[in-house]
């Protein structure tokens, strides 16, 4: 017998004694998470972590809101119980999730013709409509995302059983937005398919497109009469202005789009770990929407029964105490203008470095992350050679430069693209 | 036309809708015996008091922060939950063979579980595992599995209504009868919704049948210290299999044990037969995690967290308030069963005391447990299953009566 046959009868023979899961495969490492392990183990004090997708200070530390912390000591006087939330979640913070979303005076909200429902952030949004299109969507099983998209997108929306297809949305030679390849490949999507969009600040790429161009695309996809899935991560920490992050949205449903839409409170409330976010579905109708309802609890219940309550708790409070309320709206706008001065001075850096490219780009895109145009091998020397840390295709985080080391990251950038 | 329009209006989860009817009813004397959370005497919810003194904590420390968890969950939390189940001495831990993945409650371990062994357990992606779950059982566990991918969810037998207590025999026969490698989920104690448990020399059996015929330990454990008020005996069937050599998943919450309900804290216990083997299935269960909540909520586990890894506040929340819970409940199913056999009621209600946790399964027929929501106002589930918790020494009496009342006049 060979030695094939000798292992597999080894095998037989322990019986009893082999385990379940000898077939089950190492998982590949998460990429992004690859990054800050490595980053971790380097020794170099001027090491930089651009790879993080959480907001930090300029002194590279993550900021808890002081409306959080505000909110969290009104709600801790108030000594409320534990008792389940309802399945759907809080509903001070769902009603006040789709305001925020849809503008105080949405007429869907007049009309109740949505459904909101709390999630676990905007994972668990996603992957609940991601269900909720695979058990009751007519039409085709294909998702269509932007090319490039955040990178979870696809295991999430296969995972629930959809399939996966792209339409063209950055374009490498401007580091911009391709609109022509886009509606060229938006026309072509099958009628009823799933189209997701990024309401603001696309990830990875920061590059979102301008008002005009919205209103072209909301037109080409009402023509092939897509379902529109909006995913607004970002709002607020875009422009700064909550209600201009939330134009495309808005836009889209005046214009008669009947979208899905998921939330996160993750970034523009600095509220990570406590996992808070929503899902809405603007229905036909306030009837349309209570069957929608019974039908997202149904898939809600195996998951997790019911979602938690601090983080819901505590973005609801802010969001309906005027003052706390406010409060935000300065500091996420405070945390969008960081951002923002940060693009500014590493453009400037990079030209004061004397870099024959052009890095307009940097200050055109919007949000956490700067697609900076690096391809492979510049990013692995950028690693290695200056103990810069990004992800392989060359995003960086804006929120992991600060005034101390923006000067260092242009030299960097620059010595790895001369 | 709506892409919608055809979206059936779903029926509502039976135990919401209790609560939902409780609220609205208007009569003085209602009582809600519906679903499962704990109330004090006076029919309040209680957060226990070693939570809110760790929450106090938690707020006022300006350290922390709302950073994202690991994808696993708070790493503190994983081994203390861990530790909990399968005791402070277990030679499985000491092996590094014992890993955790921190969940959203008890529902949210079982889910990561069913669809860890949806895409790898006995072959990949086998969605015609049988999975067996017991008659009855607590009704999510079907959709749990079900969404999990699995086509062949099974009862066994388990609750025996004429006796009105474990049907062992037919348990039994089911085990030998399961095909090989079929999926079981056991409660590791206090049944939902029956209460009857099987004693340690049953529990052998079992471990011995299932051994034999290759099938799948998957325990649900929510009730862990709340059932006996003892963490080690609540958790003896757990420790005993895994002492056989079993590698099994524990989904445990932390819901009722620590009042947590609403902050979704549960862990899935993963004992595999080697910490190689376990850094693949840890591996796996990340990717599952990943796209369903990225990684869970940070306060419930960093409340339990704090809490089981001091040992102030262990003895706290162990020695005072889990036992506080515990006495209360034995105590109302000693006060039901001395009033029901006071006022005659007809059949034995021996099974009240005999029965564990939170629940008893009181032997209501369906017609008799309208009688009770209708004329009475005393809200059950059509099971005929009580939430012990729900009686106080306010509304014993009535409660007692109302049942008395249903037994005689409904048949």
């Amino acid at each position: 017998i060979n030695c094939l046959q000798f292992s597999s009868l080894l095998l037989f023979c322990f019986g009893l004694c082999s385990s379940w899961w000898g077939g089950v495969q190492m998982g590949p490492p998460d990429p992004i998470l690859g990054v800050t392990e490595a980053f971790k183990r380097d020794t170099n004090p001027k090491k930089m972590n651009l790879g993080v997708g959480a907001y930090r200070d300029d002194q590279g530390k993550p900021f808890v809101l002081s409306c959080v912390r505000k909110a969290e000591a009104l709600i801790a006087s108030k000594q409320l119980d534990k008792e389940y939330l309802p399945i759907g979640g809080l509903g001070e913070f769902t009603k006040a999730c789709a305001q925020l979303a849809l503008g105080n005076d949405s007429e869907v909200l007049k009309s109740s013709r949505n459904i909101t429902v709390q999630t676990i952030s905007g994972t668990g949004s996603l992957r609940i409509g991601a269900n909720f299109l695979s058990r009751f969507h007519g039409g085709p099983r294909d998702v269509y995302l932007p090319k490039p998209s955040w990178g979870n997108h696809t295991p999430i929306f296969r995972d629930a059983g959809m399939q996966l297809k792209a339409y063209r949305y950055y374009d490498p030679s401007t580091c911009g937005f391709d609109f022509k390849g886009a509606l060229e490949d938006i026309s072509k999507i099958p009628e009823q398919s799933v189209i997701l969009l990024h309401a603001c600040a696309h990830n990875p790429t920061g590059v979102d497109p301008r008002p005009e161009q919205w209103k072209e695309i909301a037109d080409i996809v009402k023509k092939r009469n897509l379902l529109v899935f909006f995913d607004m991560a970002y709002q607020g920490f875009a422009s700064g202005d909550i209600d201009r992050d939330a134009w495309a949205v808005r836009y889209f449903i005046e214009q008669g789009h009947n979208i899905v839409l998921s939330q996160s409170f993750a970034k523009n409330m600095g509220l990570y770990g406590e996992r808070v976010g929503g899902f809405t579905v603007v229905c036909k109708d306030a009837e349309e929407a209570k069957r929608v309802e019974s039908q997202l609890k149904i898939l809600i219940r195996p998951i997790y029964s019911n979602p938690p309550m601090n983080g819901a708790r505590i973005a609801s409070t802010i969001l309906s105490t005027p003052d706390l309320r406010s409060l935000w709206l300065e500091e996420v706008h405070g945390m969008a203008n960081r951002i923002i001065k940060m693009r500014e001075q590493l453009a400037a850096g990079l030209k004061k470095n004397g870099s024959s490219h052009n890095w307009q780009h940097v200050i055109d895109q919007i949000g956490m992350f700067c697609f900076t145009g690096l391809k492979p091998e510049q990013v692995e020397r950028i690693i290695k050679e200056y103990s810069v840390y990004m992800t392989k295709d060359g995003r960086i985080s804006m929120a992991g430069v600060s005034s101390g080391n923006v000067g260092y990251l242009a030299e960097a950038i620059h010595a790895v693209t001369k | 036309m709506s892409v919608f329009s055809d979206v059936p209006q779903a029926p509502p989860v039976a135990v919401f809708k209790l609560t939902a009817d409780f609220r609205e009813d208007s009569h003085p004397q209602k009582v809600n015996l519906g679903v499962g959370a704990y109330r004090t005497d006076d029919c309040q919810p209680w957060v226990l008091p070693v939570v809110k003194k760790v929450e106090r904590l938690i707020v006022e420390d300006e350290s922390l922060n709302h950073e994202y968890l690991p994808i696993l969950g708070l790493p503190e939390f994983r081994s203390a939950s861990s530790k909990v189940a399968l005791g402070d001495d277990s030679a499985a831990i000491k092996d590094n063979r014992v890993g955790g993945v921190q969940a959203l409650g008890g529902t949210g371990a079982l889910r990561i579980g069913a669809e860890f062994l949806r895409r790898w357990y006995n072959g990949v992606n086998n969605t015609a595992t049988p999975v067996y779950v017991s008659a009855p059982t607590w009704e999510n566990h079907n959709a749990v599995f079900a969404d999990a991918g699995f086509k062949d969810i099974r009862p066994y037998h388990y609750w025996d209504a004429a006796k009105r207590g474990l049907d062992f025999t037919g348990f039994q026969d089911d085990l030998e009868k399961a095909p090989e490698h079929s999926i079981f989920v056991l409660h590791a104690c206090a049944h939902n919704p029956t209460g009857t448990d099987p004693t340690q020399e049953e529990w052998k059996k079992i471990a011995e049948i299932m051994k034999r015929r290759n099938l799948f330990v998957f325990f649900d454990s929510a009730y862990q210290g709340f059932a006996s008020g003892s963490l080690d005996k609540d958790a003896w069937a757990i420790r005993f299999f895994v002492s056989e050599g079993f590698e099994l998943f524990v989904a445990q919450s932390f819901s009722k044990n620590f009042g947590l309900y609403n902050e979704r804290v549960g862990n899935l216990t993963v004992v595999a037969q080697d910490s190689e083997n376990l850094t693949r299935i840890l591996s796996q269960m990340e990717k599952i995690v990943r796209t369903t909540w990225s990684n869970p909520p940070s306060q419930g586990a960093r409340i339990v967290s704090k809490t089981l890894n001091c040992p102030e506040l262990f003895a706290e929340w162990y020695a005072a308030n889990v036992k506080t819970m515990a006495d209360r409940v034995l105590l109302m199913r000693d006060q039901l069963k001395s009033k029901l056999q006071a006022l005659g009621t007809p059949g034995t209600w021996d099974h009240i005391t005999q029965q564990i946790g939170m629940f008893s399964f009181t032997g209501l027929n369906p017609k008799q447990v309208e009688f009770m929501i209708k004329e009475k106002h005393v809200y059950l589930m059509a099971s005929g299953r009580i939430n012990m918790c729900g009686l106080t020494s306010k509304n014993i009496d009535y409660v007692a009566q109302s049942i008395h009342d249903a037994v005689t006049t409904i048949q």
